[in-house]
Formats: structure tokens, sequence, C-alpha cells
């Protein structure tokens, strides 16, 4: 993986992802996950699902913007079909707003970091895998890239927030990322063999407990963290 | 949404038309909230404004304001830091950033707009790709030694402002000995002393805020003068006089 790809999955890329713990907030509160192994269980789900499914959404889009570059347009009405499959894996409304909300702030980033007529043509609340996905093709990345940068991406960021709410060792905590290295590289490869595939035979594995907990989070009175 | 790839969309001069952007900062308790209060109070006739707050918990500087009514709910947007007052302001201005742009969306007209961030420690310093000055507010019950131990927000902030000071006498807090250290570190950049108390107008950091935005109108007009459609980009934005204070602040670590 070249520097391009390292700068787009360093979790220092100022795309606002240190706002949003992927629903680990949510169900520290709940009481679901209190220590080292309750995190490992949770990113495990976590990544078998909304995982999974970001990361064919983010394979789906970077073929989408290499093929649209090399036919020389912006398919404007593509991205729109695209982000509206996310959508429909997207059921809580909690989380549809946070990952548009992640989905713009990544865009503001790519765009000035890596022009490229497919983020110029996408819409400025795309979904986050949408964003993800078209960003790794500007960085010159393959889909398996972008599945393997949103799979590490849909497991990092709720350990880095674990971190911070229960106060966890964090070398313990990378300890688990690094036993998690697998899953996540197996996620990637099952997500990128969908990646030019039709849209609408994307995985749609869904996690109705990270659903709920979504739109609990939306309403609780004390929350750090935006999802 | 077009191709933006040729120009910065996101200049941080303010000499573009959109709002001046001031960042106030400082820790918890020395009275952000209140500051930004008065000046909301003491300004909302004649210039334009809204406020972004940076709650650490919960909305609660936001529903303070809104309380106070000091602007219409419309002009008040919270945002949520996850547990990092300082990366929202200075490494990931994202959030921040998003909330400013749909203020300026919701308001055309904007000529101010302040953020104002979470509580923090003393090395928390605005990016300049999010706000154009910045005020960094302390008090005297923090204790007398702040300013001598400077770090980034007493240093290099536009204006600092040593709040409370009808406690210094009770807090033991000799204001003269903050003023003394204060201008060692600041490079002949200003130092308010305030009394929200004494004086809930908060006059001198209110006529701060209307000299730097004049001089923030004034650039405008200068370069409209001169034909500049856009070209100034980021570290640009600043009146003649503020950029020498900035040289020796390092980047973000």
């Amino acid at each position: 993986m070249d520097t391009a790809l390292l700068l787009l999955a360093d979790s220092r890329l100022p795309a606002g992802g240190h706002a949003h713990s992927g629903g680990l907030e949510p169900a520290v509160s709940a009481g679901a996950v209190r220590d080292v192994a309750g995190l490992a269980a949770f990113l495990r789900g976590r990544l078998a699902t909304s995982g999974l499914v970001a990361a064919s959404l983010a394979a789906a889009a970077c073929a989408h913007a290499a093929r649209d570059e090399a036919d020389g347009g912006a398919d404007g009405a593509g991205w729109v079909v695209l982000d509206a499959e996310a959508d429909a894996r997207t059921p809580s409304p909690a989380q549809r707003a946070a990952s548009r909300a992640q989905g713009r702030s990544l865009l503001r980033a790519a765009r000035s970091t890596w022009p490229h007529p497919a983020l110029a043509a996408l819409p400025g609340d795309a979904h986050h895998p949408v964003v993800l996905g078209a960003a790794t093709a500007a960085a010159r990345g393959t889909p398996r890239d972008a599945a393997s940068i949103t799979a590490y991406g849909a497991v990092t960021g709720p350990a880095s927030a674990a971190v911070r709410l229960l106060g966890l060792d964090p070398l313990s905590v990378h300890r688990a990322l690094a036993d998690l290295a697998r899953a996540v590289d197996a996620v990637a490869d099952e997500a990128a063999a969908h990646a030019t595939g039709p849209w609408r035979d994307l995985p749609a594995a869904s996690a109705p407990v990270l659903d709920l907990y979504a739109e609990l989070h939306i309403r609780a009175d004390l929350r750090l963290f935006e999802s | 949404m077009g191709a933006n790839h040729d120009h910065d969309p996101y200049d941080a001069s303010p000499a573009h038309g959109r709002a001046l952007r001031l960042g106030i900062g400082g820790p918890v308790g020395s009275g952000k909230t209140a500051l930004t209060a008065a000046l909301c109070r003491a300004l909302r006739e004649e210039v334009d404004l809204a406020v972004v707050t940076n709650d650490i918990y919960t909305t609660e500087d936001a529903d303070f304001l809104r309380r106070e009514a000091v602007l219409a709910d419309d002009r008040i947007t919270a945002v949520r830091t996850g547990a990092c007052p300082h990366t929202a302001i200075r490494d990931d201005i994202s959030a921040n950033l998003d909330a400013v742009e749909a203020l300026q969306e919701r308001h055309p007209g904007l000529e101010l707009i302040i953020v104002e961030s979470g509580g923090d420690n003393l090395t928390a310093l605005f990016s300049r790709g999010l706000a154009d000055r910045q005020i960094f507010v302390l008090d005297v019950a923090g204790g007398d030694d702040v300013p001598r131990k400077g770090g980034l927000g007493v240093a290099a902030a536009d204006l600092l402002v040593v709040n409370k000071t009808d406690l210094a006498p009770l807090v033991g807090s000799d204001l003269d000995l903050m003023a003394r250290d204060a201008a060692r570190v600041r490079d002949g950049r200003p130092v308010a002393f305030t009394s929200l108390r004494e004086r809930p107008g908060a006059p001198e950091v209110t006529a701060w805020v209307r000299r730097i935005l004049r001089e923030a109108a004034a650039e405008h007009a200068h370069d409209h003068g001169h034909g500049h459609g856009h070209g100034h980009g980021h570290g640009h934005g600043h009146g003649h006089g503020h950029e020498q204070g900035h040289e020796h602040v390092p980047a973000a670590s």
C-alpha cells in the first residue's frame, strides 16, 4: 500500500472521524462493553455486519469512480443510485445522519487533498463509505484497497473511542486490533469481490442492536460522541 | 456542487465576503460562555452574528445562550467533540467547519461567527483554518502564575482576556504581576482585564472585536479595489500588525 493510501487510512486525516464512536459509546452506556474482551467482541460483530456492508459499498464506489474516469465523464446519476443503495442498508435515521455527516467531512478533506472528477461529481451529503471509495480511487487505490481501508476504519474508530471512554489500556486495545487483522483482511476480500457486480447484490448484513443503539444515543442527554 | 479543485473552497480569509470567525478558548470555568453572551448582547444590534459552541459533554453552553436569549435559536449551533475539545478546534476542524458553513448558508449576511471551544488546557490553540482571530480567556482565580507558565493559548492568542478581576483580592492574585508576565510572552499583543460581574458588557473586549471587524472590512475593500478575485490562501486574512506574533507558533503536534 503506497503513501497516498496510508494518508487516507490514517486516523489523523482531518475528516471528522474523531467525534464518532461507531456505536461504541451507546454500547458502553448500555453496559455491553466494559473491558478489552467486550470491546473485541463488539468489534468482531461490527466488522461482520456494518463493516462488511460499508467495505462493499466503498469497493463498488471505487470501481465506479475509476470506470467513470476512464469514460471521461462524471456520472452524477450513478452516484445517486449507489448512495441510495447505502441508504437502503442503513435503516436507522441516526446512523444515516452520522454517515452523511462523516461523508461530508471526508469529501471536504479528499477534495482538497486528491482532486478528482469523481469527488467533484459526488453529492455533498453522500454516505461515508461511498465517499471513501471515491477518495480511494482519487488516491490511485483499487477497490480492494477501498474495502481494506473501510474495514480497517470500521474497527479502529470504535477502538479509539473505547480508549477515551473507558480508559482502557491502549496497548491491550492495539493487541486486540492486531488479533482482528486476519478477520479485517477477510472482510476486505469478500467486499472487494462485489466491487464490479450489480449494486443491488451488494451485501446487506444487518446489526439490529447497533441500529437500536444509534437511535438511543441520539436521544441521550449525556454523550461525548456524535454517534 | 461543481468541480472545485482548482481553488480552495474553504478559504480561511474573511476578505472574500464571508463572516469573520472569532475563536474563544480557555480553561474550564474561566468565563468563555459568559464572555460570548456579553459579546452577543453588546454587538447583536450592529453586527450580523452567530455562535458555534463546542460543549464537552452536553449542549449546556448552547442551552445557556438560548435560555439567556442572547441570539435567536437558529443562530446558535452546538458541536460534539468526542472527548477531545482541542482536536475539534485544531487538528480536525471538520465538525466546526460544517457548523460554520451551515450557519453561513442559513444567514448569508453573517459578518461574525464566534466559535467557543470546550474548556481545555493552556496549549489549546485554534487552527487558522477555522478561526481568523482568537481570544484566550483566563481567570484570576486559576492562579496568577498562569501567564508566567505561558502555553500556546496564553502566548499566541490575538487577545488575552484575564477575567473575574473582582475576585483578585479574595484569591490573592496579583493583577500587575499577571500583566507583566503576559506582556513578556505575548510580544506586544493586547491583554484585557475584565470583570463581567462589575462590567457586564465587557467593554474592553467589545471594543477590540469592533476593531478587528473594521480591519476585516477594510481588508475586504482593499482586496476589491485591487481586483483580487481570490488567491489569498490560508494565513493571509490577518490584519496588518497581526502576523508577526504567529511566527513562533509551532505546528500542531
